[in-house]
């Protein structure tokens, strides 16, 4: 029983490692904020959730405690990330970060249409998408 | 819902006091009596019988879970690829939720989806903006998630 205990919180560990080098390889390799971000977000999410579970899982089993403060991180964590990873990319946006090398952003337009206030062109706009889908 | 778990918690407290036994196991079968009894009156409510959207809420966690490790094999290939070829871009989505929270769940869905990451709702919170990694091929697939994703959180909600 202990042993397949090991087994899994070794394994966890070892995925929660693997993830946060790829999220730190991506930083390093992809070529802007917004790319980088999806990495960052995504890819570290999952490893500190790996890693805090292995933590759970060794207290569990070779303590016998029951640690909720590891689960709460656990949700807060699966709650937080996302919404930083939104609000990065949102920032970097609007401080006029470049996209390397895309060909559509629909977002520009919007911008440009929301600034020149105008009801019409906007109802425009969003009919322009409806056919786009 | 809300009324009808608290009703249901009140049933079991019923029970116990009309079998004066008072421990967990007595409340315990309390609530699934109780559940029978509400099951039985479901018509008289308002919103459907509660355990419905419960099962839709823990359906929804399971897609949460699932698009997370999906996702990140997604992040993992695309980080190893030796030569990096994707077209990044900015689509963008018109939703049809409309409470706020539906809209954060939604939002907070894709942003854990392969390959895309939630830039902007617009003011009207009608259209989401979507920075995905590679537009060519994605697109059509993403869109073909985000409608079930949409279902889903429908689910839940719906009256």
């Amino acid at each position: 029983m202990i042993e397949i205990a090991n087994i899994i919180i070794v394994l966890f560990i070892i995925l929660g490692a693997f993830f946060h080098l790829i999220a730190a390889l991506g930083v390093l390799r992809l070529p802007d904020v917004y790319t980088r971000n999806h990495a960052a977000s995504k890819a570290a999410t999952l490893g500190v959730l790996c890693i805090l579970l292995a933590t759970f899982f060794y207290f569990y089993f070779h303590e016998s405690e029951f640690n909720t403060r590891v689960l709460l991180c656990i949700v807060f964590m699966f709650l937080t990330a996302p919404v930083a990873g939104h609000l990065l990319g949102r920032a970097a946006y609007h401080h006029g970060v470049k996209m390397e090398g895309s060909k559509v952003d629909e977002y520009e337009e919007y911008i440009k249409v929301k600034k020149s206030n105008e009801p019409k062109k906007y109802e425009a706009y969003k009919k322009k998408l409806e056919k786009n889908l | 819902m809300a009324v009808q778990i608290l009703l249901n918690v009140c049933l079991g407290f019923m029970w116990m006091f009309l079998t004066t036994t008072y421990d967990l196991v007595a409340f315990i079968k309390g609530y699934f009596f109780g559940l029978l009894i509400l099951f039985v009156f479901r018509n008289f409510f308002s919103s459907r019988f509660y355990l419905y959207r419960v099962y839709a809420v823990v359906k929804l966690l399971f897609i949460f879970i699932k698009e997370l490790i999906l996702a990140n094999i997604a992040v993992v290939k695309i980080v190893l690829t030796p030569k990096l070829h994707n077209t990044p871009g900015i689509f963008a989505y018109p939703t049809r939720l409309e409470k706020d929270w539906e809209i954060t769940t939604l939002s907070n869905l894709i942003t854990l989806t392969p390959g895309t990451l939630v830039v902007d709702i617009s003011e009207d919170k009608k259209i989401l903006f979507v920075h995905a990694v590679d537009m060519n091929d994605v697109q059509d697939e993403i869109e073909a998630i985000q409608t079930s994703f949409e279902k889903a959180i429908m689910e839940v909600s719906r009256k």
